[in-house]
């Protein structure tokens, strides 16, 4: 079964622990400002919002590479960066109507979330349950199990 | 690893900054953060230096885990010595901006000298230049931050800041960084104002190594997993916050009120955890938003607040209708129960004031409090005050205070001199409530004895951060005291102390030892850094870190003669609760804490105490 990030807001504190599981797991030291995924903070409205890539299926970031260093990894279903074919010019960062594939300056690369072949560091670390793994064809199944409990209000009327 | 083994130098006086080596031999005798920057201050000030003289130092310092994937491990310590108290002074801070002076590649900065004319520092990794900051002085907490990151075209930069307040010498001015986090107490914005030092601004891109990453994520999840597992860490804090204490601190009869002289307050209720989160009639919303976490914590304790924007505190004034910090167990308190207020959105204010001018909730509100029974007992007139009616329950005499002391304006210029010497001004030193200058927080110490020993021996002046007996004395943790009993409480008090020490020096937040002892620290520690770090080792730090403070008091001037409460806790009885009738009964704990502290009955570590520790 193909998975995907599920990122849920409303649980998230702003802790970052997941900027720290993603810079590790790509870089090897604990350094927010590698992450793939970020955390966003609006403070006067108290939100706080993880935000990565969200594996377009039809990748404009893919589309647009000109060396075609961009790739689906057939497994997982994510579009992964090949750092040996990239060139650095940053072409897709343009494509990308997300902003969630960046330059790396200390690489001379792109980076992206690459769904950590399967078992994403960020799900793994996140303490509130923020961002989970699931079912790529159900991420809307917590939200509609939230309004379905709304809905059947007839029946509990004892 | 762990360090990153760097510190930053800058003298404020010749505009210069340089890289310099972190003394290793220091880190492996004081760990980090508290432990560390307070030995880099021994060494290199007068302890009889004037705290606002270019003599002083002021350093930023953070611990080996802050920066690491440890639960909390994000905070900084400023160390310097006191504004208020002219003690040893070291305030810790979350947020944002420790890590990122880590992850900037920095293990501390210490700034010397004064500023010829007002500055800051943007620190961006490995370069570091002082700007001038003209355009920012006379700037809240809050302006500052937005237009230091327009200025520097970077949204990304962490930054830590004094408002009007440190500018104008409030004495118990702090620092803040991410807008509503702070070195609280003990005035060290005062002192950073003094050296016309604005603020601080890091964006760092390096980040941290440690030294064994496959150990320590393995003892950082068993350690998280303790947090979660537990109902203080794991439902209480991130749920309640702080406030989850108020209404058990009231009901044990240790909730100082009105200055004091109660020690239950009838409106606790109204100020509580549940009256935050209770939704208001005026507009159908609560004042609490949500919790929030400072870096890297899975407690996530923070409360932030709106306040009812038809409040006539905010009415018009749509600078103050956002979501802000809000009231912790201790501002709710200062604010709140000492002034005998019990208006929440009033104390909600006054706190969101404190925090865009920077200044500690504490001492201001202890102050004002000081200020009302001054004022009650006629000591302070009407005229005196600027037409103010300072009386116990005023919400308006509060946060009129709130704007004119962060400002340094009108009668708030004279509770910006901090309570003690307030009382003294108007002739009744025995008004100020606290110890070597510092006002009191938030627990009655003839309600919980073993906090009136914590006081008295706190070498930051009184704070219940530095041995927070409260835990074993009313909520069990690791066991339970009898908080009327003295028996023990030398013993106990010693224990946290010294494991509280190591606890800052580490780089991590106190609230994890509600769940964490030192069992669960020391692996932390151990696999970031070299030196073998074990639990034995933490406490002997912790106790090396709590001499060597002590000894900079000493050095200063302070004496056993200030080991002491108020008159008013060891003499006037508690008027109500369990502790009916009782005072605090320091006399028979002080000289028991001395002999197992194995200092002098005059309070001075012996030299086989001092050979014992390396020192
Ligand atoms: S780890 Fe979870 S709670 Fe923490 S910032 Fe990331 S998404 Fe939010
Ligand atoms: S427990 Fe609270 S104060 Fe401590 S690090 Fe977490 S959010 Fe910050």
């Amino acid at each position: 079964m193909q998975r995907s990030l599920n990122i849920d807001p409303g649980k998230c504190t702003g802790c970052r622990q997941c900027e720290m599981a993603c810079s590790y797991e790509n870089e090897g030291v604990f350094n927010p400002s590698k992450s793939r995924i970020k955390v966003f903070t609006f403070d006067a409205e108290a939100r706080f919002v993880p935000y990565t890539c969200t594996q377009c299926a039809e990748a404009w970031c893919m589309q647009a590479c000109p060396v075609d260093a961009i790739k689906v990894n057939l497994a997982t279903g994510a579009k992964e960066v090949h750092a040996d074919l990239c060139v650095g010019c940053k072409v897709c960062t343009i494509a990308c109507p997300f902003g969630t594939i960046n330059y790396n300056a200390s690489s001379g690369k792109v980076m992206k979330c690459d769904l950590c072949e399967g078992d994403p560091a960020c799900a793994k670390a996140c303490p509130t349950q923020a961002i989970t793994f699931v079912d790529s064809n159900w991420t809307g199944l917590d939200k509609m199990r939230a309004w379905a409990a709304k809905t059947d209000t007839g029946a509990r009327a004892n | 690893m762990g360090w990153a083994r760097k510190i930053l130098r800058v003298n404020l006086t010749a505009g210069t900054v340089k890289s310099e080596p972190l003394n290793m031999d220091w880190a492996q005798k004081y760990l980090g953060s508290r432990g560390l920057g307070t030995k880099y201050l021994v060494e290199e000030i007068d302890p009889k230096v004037d705290p606002l003289s270019p003599d002083n130092k002021l350093i930023f310092a953070t611990g080996p885990l802050t920066g690491t994937m440890a639960s909390t491990g994000g905070r900084y310590t400023v160390i310097t010595k006191g504004a208020l108290t002219g003690a040893i002074a070291c305030s810790n801070s979350g947020g944002f901006f420790g890590a990122e002076l880590k992850f900037a590649g920095w293990d501390m900065i210490i700034f010397e000298g004064r500023a010829p004319s007002p500055v800051f520092l943007f620190v961006e990794d490995g370069n570091a230049r002082l700007l001038p900051a003209d355009h920012l002085w006379g700037k809240s907490v809050w302006d500052t931050e937005h237009e230091i990151k327009a200025q520097l075209q970077d949204p990304l930069v962490r930054v830590s800041t004094i408002g009007v307040a440190g500018e104008k010498g409030v004495k118990y001015a702090c620092i803040v960084n991410d807008l509503h986090r702070a070195a609280g107490r003990s005035g060290v914005g005062t002192v950073m104002g003094s050296k016309n030092l604005k603020a601080v601004a890091v964006r760092g891109t390096e980040g941290v190594k440690i030294r064994d990453f496959p150990g320590f994520l393995k003892a950082s999840e068993t350690a998280k997993g303790v947090l979660a597992g537990n109902a203080v860490t794991g439902q209480g804090l991130p749920t309640y916050g702080t406030q989850v204490l108020m209404n058990v601190i009231n009901e044990t009869g240790a909730m100082p009120t009105r200055n004091h002289r109660d020690i239950q307050f009838e409106g606790a209720h109204k100020i509580s955890a549940e009256a935050m989160a209770e939704k208001r009639p005026t507009d159908g919303k609560s004042n609490l938003v949500a919790n929030q976490a400072c870096f890297g914590c899975t407690i996530a304790c923070g409360r932030v607040s709106m306040i009812d924007k038809t409040h006539y505190t905010v009415v018009n004034r749509p600078q103050y209708w956002g979501a802000s910090g809000g009231l912790e167990y201790e501002a709710a308190w200062a604010l709140g129960s000492n002034t005998g207020v019990d208006d929440l959105e009033a104390l909600t204010f006054a706190n969101f004031i404190c925090n865009e001018q920077g200044m500690d909730p504490i001492s201001f509100g202890a102050t004002v409090s000081a200020a009302m029974e001054l004022y009650e007992t006629g000591a302070l007139t009407k005229e005196q005050t600027g037409g103010i009616e300072l009386r116990f329950g005023s919400a308006e005499a509060l946060t009129q205070l709130a704007e004119l002391t962060g400002k340094g304006e009108g009668f708030g210029a004279e509770i910006g001199l901090g309570s003690k010497r307030l009382c003294e001004k108007y002739g009744h030193p025995e008004f100020h409530m606290g110890v070597k200058g510092q006002e009191f927080p938030a627990y009655d110490s003839r309600g919980i004895q073993g906090m009136g020993l914590t006081y008295a021996t706190s070498n930051r002046g009184a704070c219940h951060l530095r041995s927070y007996t409260v835990a074993s004395e009313v909520l069990g943790i690791p066991e339970k005291t009898d908080p009327l009993a003295t028996d023990g409480k030398a013993g106990l008090v010693k224990a946290f102390q010294d494991a509280t020490a190591a606890f800052d020096s580490a780089g991590i937040c106190i609230f994890t030892s509600f769940a964490w002892t030192l069992q669960d620290v020391a692996p932390q520690v151990d696999a970031a850094i070299e030196g073998g770090w074990s639990v034995d080792r933490m406490v002997e730090t912790g106790e090396r870190i709590w001499n060597l403070e002590r000894q900079f008091n000493l050095a200063a001037g302070f004496t056993a003669a200030d080991d002491t409460l108020p008159k008013r806790l060891l003499t006037e009885e508690a008027n109500s609760g369990p502790a009916k009738g009782r005072v605090n009964d320091l006399g028979k704990m002080l000289p028991e804490y001395y002999d197992i502290r194995g200092w002098t009955p005059d309070g001075v570590p012996t030299n086989e105490t001092l050979a014992r520790l390396a020192l």
